[in-house]
């Protein structure tokens, strides 16, 4: 709690400079509209004005708010200019990537950790993908897996069999999945890798002194030591598979989600819109990164652990 | 004989505060150590002995009374560089060589390099660590880092060391054959040591003034001038006159409840 | 279907023979361990180009590893121009401006807690956030030249640089800083010959999580606009072209030079903390 008074502090002077730098970076705008309608601007004026345009160079904090709520609370849920709906397509592909990617990670943890072969031929690559930008594979999946024409979770007829119609999230969301998986794979093997193998040497000797079989091994004490260790990997996948999602976002075809809409927004010069959709972004991120720190918190104070 | 005094405490009172209520670690202490002396504080855990040399190294302030060390007041003291001080754990810094970790203290008060290298070959020879001056302190046994330790509270000249059972890691064996080396060291170099320790024959051993403490409150229960002499082989702990004494420092533990 | 025969044969020998080493008496050996991934990836390719011919895959969905390393050859001046574009110039000055920036910050806010009890948290906020969205706010600002590539990359990495480079300084325990008191070394004593050496391993730590930060970052700022020049504009508009192989080049190149560049500042970490347990096994 003692945090409170530093953190306020700090979150002020960010607020204070963010004010600042916009009436700086806004005010040229300002001063060449007076210049050709011919009038003249007191310094008051620049300011509130600096703080009111409509494609600013730097949008103030409360233009920011205000679109954020005009776009969230003021717009239907399945409009298209709603964040809400872009939202939740980002949000749709991360939980689709972050689930296959880390249930894959760990599944290939157990088998290096308990299969030499594996451990000496794969591990180096796990390693030495996280050196590489893989980001950059994102809009050749987009384009093949279009081109292949694997995009739907559900295709048309599958979905309106089910459900009666298909759900916009389903249209186009596997290539943004698969994206997610796979930022989301190598720092999960990574990080399970390390907890699996963190019980000492004390323990696992404990273990064969009962004839303890490879199985039990994993179950009672390599499972469980692992938990730290699971949850920063669950908490550096999902934020690796929001940004898979969204950086996807950019060449998916239709254009939606939040990326998308960073994208239209930079296209059509509403710095306003990039800024509120970027702030969603972050919202996003802040809330399933908390989520994921909450269920950590509770489950490591019942084992014991906190 | 007298010898100036060169450590005094006077009345010294220090109590920390905690989450559970106040810690009475030192109260009432009194003690005067002269010059040549080597002082044993022995006591159970509590019993403010530690707290009592960091209050005298100026690592801890006290709450009432004074200390002074060569006649002024410890964090004057400190600043001039008048004492050397030996940590429980050897400390050394792993990027440094030996010889470098030696340098260390010598860098900082100024000291030329020439004077650096001198320093330092000297203490080197004092601990009988001459030709590990260039190994880094992880290749180097515990016992070997803790003389590497105690190498460096000696390479600037001060005339207090100030010891806080640096041998308490050690196994026995090696206790011993450093016990002998640092009674040595203190004959040649005539310092002032005072001396932290948990063992009652390291301390009777060592020591010509021994300060039994007790706890809750940290006090001194007792101050046992040695009538050892101060030439003493290791087997002079067979003779009657040491277990006299190491009886009375029982005596002394047991009347300040350190087996509560 | 020869190629496939083939293909399955080859993948079952490698597999054997990994397996085989893998449990072998010299499986210890330099030579077996970096020959188990070297097989291990060989037989990824050798799969690849079999499963592309066999099945007939269009190239334009996914070219073998052979016609890739045919563009490779023929492209090498575009390919060497981006490079120099994206990596040495947006990448690169982002990384030592951005690290060196929080480095200095880190030691600035070092004298001040309550600076750091506030800036912590917001800054493990602020790194856990989708940054690459930045960029489009930031070519808006600096332009489409590499001076934008480089801004978000110094967005990208000053965050987690600064959070490990305090981390780092306060890696000293207490006794080390009793032991300055002593020697009444002052403040710029202790930093200099004492929490700066020992903040090495988790400064360095920062450095290698921010070689990959910044290669990303360069290039997917440059899908957000870009001169006609640099990795991220090659690779969206040859997407685009369905010129898959160059893509697959790029990507190549771009994983060689995040590759040289994290073992570049892998290598210097053994230099500077040769000392640490870590490093010593």
């Amino acid at each position: 709690m003692r945090n409170v008074l530093p953190i306020l502090t700090v979150v002020t002077a960010i607020m204070v400079i963010w004010y600042a730098a916009s009436v700086g970076m806004n005010k040229k705008w300002t001063y060449d509209q007076a210049g050709r309608a011919g009038t003249e601007v007191t310094f008051t004026e620049m300011v509130v004005d600096t703080w009111a345009q409509e494609r600013p160079v730097l949008p103030a904090p409360h233009q920011v708010v205000a679109e954020l709520y005009r776009s969230t609370v003021e717009k239907k849920i399945t409009s298209k200019r709603s964040l809400v709906f872009h939202g939740w397509i980002t949000l749709s592909a991360t939980l689709l990537g972050f689930v296959f990617g880390t249930g894959m990670g760990i599944l290939l943890a157990i088998g290096i950790v308990h299969n030499r072969a594996m451990d000496m031929g794969v591990m180096p690559w796990a390693i030495a993908s996280q050196t590489i930008p893989i980001l950059a594979i994102a809009p050749m999946i987009v384009v093949v897996m279009n081109t292949i024409g694997a995009t739907d979770l559900l295709g048309k007829e599958a979905a309106t069999a089910m459900f009666g119609y298909q759900p916009a999230f389903m249209k186009g969301i596997l290539p943004k999945a698969v994206i997610a998986a796979y930022l989301s794979f190598f720092p999960v093997v990574v990080g399970m890798v390390k907890g699996l193998r963190s019980p000492d040497h004390m323990q696992l000797d404990l273990l064969k002194t009962y004839n303890a079989s490879k199985s039990r091994t994993f179950w009672s004490l390599r499972m469980p030591s692992s938990t730290p260790y699971l949850f920063t990997s669950l908490k550096i996948g999902m934020a690796a598979a929001l940004v898979g999602a969204i950086v996807s976002e950019l060449s998916a075809v239709p254009l939606r989600g939040l990326g998308a809409r960073m994208l239209t927004g930079s296209y059509y010069g509403q710095t306003i819109q990039i800024w509120a959709a970027l702030f969603a972004a972050a919202t996003l991120a802040a809330t399933l990164v908390a989520i994921i720190s909450w269920i950590e918190r509770r489950s490591l104070k019942k084992m014991g652990m906190s | 004989m007298t010898q100036e005094v060169v450590i005094q405490a006077q009345n010294l009172d220090l109590t920390f505060p905690t989450n559970d209520g106040d810690v009475h670690a030192l109260k009432d202490v009194n003690l005067d150590i002269h010059k040549g002396d080597f002082v044993s504080f022995i006591g159970p855990s509590g019993c403010g002995k530690t707290t009592f040399l960091r209050t005298i190294a100026a690592l801890e302030t006290p709450t009432a009374g004074t200390v002074t060390v060569n006649g002024m007041t410890a964090d004057e003291a400190r600043k001039s560089r008048a004492y050397g001080y030996v940590f429980q754990a050897a400390g050394l810094y792993p990027w440094r060589t030996i010889r470098g970790n030696i340098k260390l203290p010598l860098e900082i008060m100024g000291y030329s390099k020439a004077e650096q290298e001198e320093h330092v070959t000297k203490v080197l020879d004092l601990v009988d660590l001459r030709g590990f001056g260039q190994k880094f302190p992880w290749q180097l046994s515990g016992g070997m880092q803790q003389r590497a330790s105690i190498a460096r509270a000696l390479a600037f000249d001060a005339n207090i060391l100030l010891m806080d059972e640096p041998f308490g890691a050690l196994d026995e064996i090696v206790r011993d054959h450093l016990n002998e080396q640092l009674l040595q060291l203190w004959d040649r170099t005539n310092k002032t040591i005072a001396f932290v320790t948990h063992s009652i024959p390291e301390a009777v051993y060592l020591s010509t003034k021994i300060v039994v403490m007790s706890p809750r409150p940290g006090r001194i229960s007792d101050v046992i001038e040695s009538t050892l002499p101060r030439e003493r082989p290791l087997d002079i702990r067979d003779t009657q006159e040491f277990q006299d004494i190491a009886h009375r420092v029982r005596e002394g533990l047991r009347a300040g409840h350190a087996y509560d | 279907m020869g190629w496939l025969i083939g293909v399955f044969i080859f993948w079952l020998a490698a597999y054997f023979l990994n397996v085989y080493l893998a449990n072998s008496a010299w499986h210890k050996t330099r030579l077996v361990k970096l020959a188990v991934p070297a097989i291990f990836g060989i037989t990824i390719l050798v799969v690849w180009e079999g499963l592309v011919r066999g099945l007939q895959v269009p190239s334009v969905i996914l070219p073998p590893p052979s016609m890739i390393g045919v563009r490779i050859a023929v492209s090498l001046p575009i390919l060497w121009a981006d490079l120099i574009q994206t990596f040495v110039k947006g990448a690169l000055t982002g990384y030592l401006m951005g690290c060196g920036g929080a480095v200095l910050t880190a030691i600035l806010i070092d004298r001040s807690p309550f600076l750091q009890r506030g800036l912590l948290p917001v800054g493990n906020f602020i790194a856990a956030l989708p940054i690459i969205g930045t960029a489009p706010i930031l070519v808006m600002w600096f332009g489409f030249d590499w001076h934008s590539k480089a801004a978000v990359v110094v967005v990208m990495v000053f965050f987690p640089m600064l959070v490990n480079t305090v981390q780092g300084l306060a890696a000293t325990d207490s006794m080390q800083r009793d032991l300055m008191r002593t020697y009444a070394g002052g403040y710029w004593n202790t930093l200099f010959k004492l929490r700066l050496p020992a903040a090495m391993p988790a400064i360095f730590n920062g450095l290698k999580i921010s070689t990959t930060l910044a290669l990303i970052g360069a290039i997917v700022a440059e899908f957000f606009g870009s001169p006609t020049l640099g990795m991220g504009f090659r690779i969206s508009v040859e997407v685009g072209r369905l010129g898959l192989d160059m893509v697959w080049a790029e990507i190549a190149v771009a994983a060689l030079a995040g590759s040289v560049f994290y073992g570049a500042i892998a290598l210097i970490e053994k230099g500077v903390t040769f000392w640490h347990p870590s490093q010593r096994s």
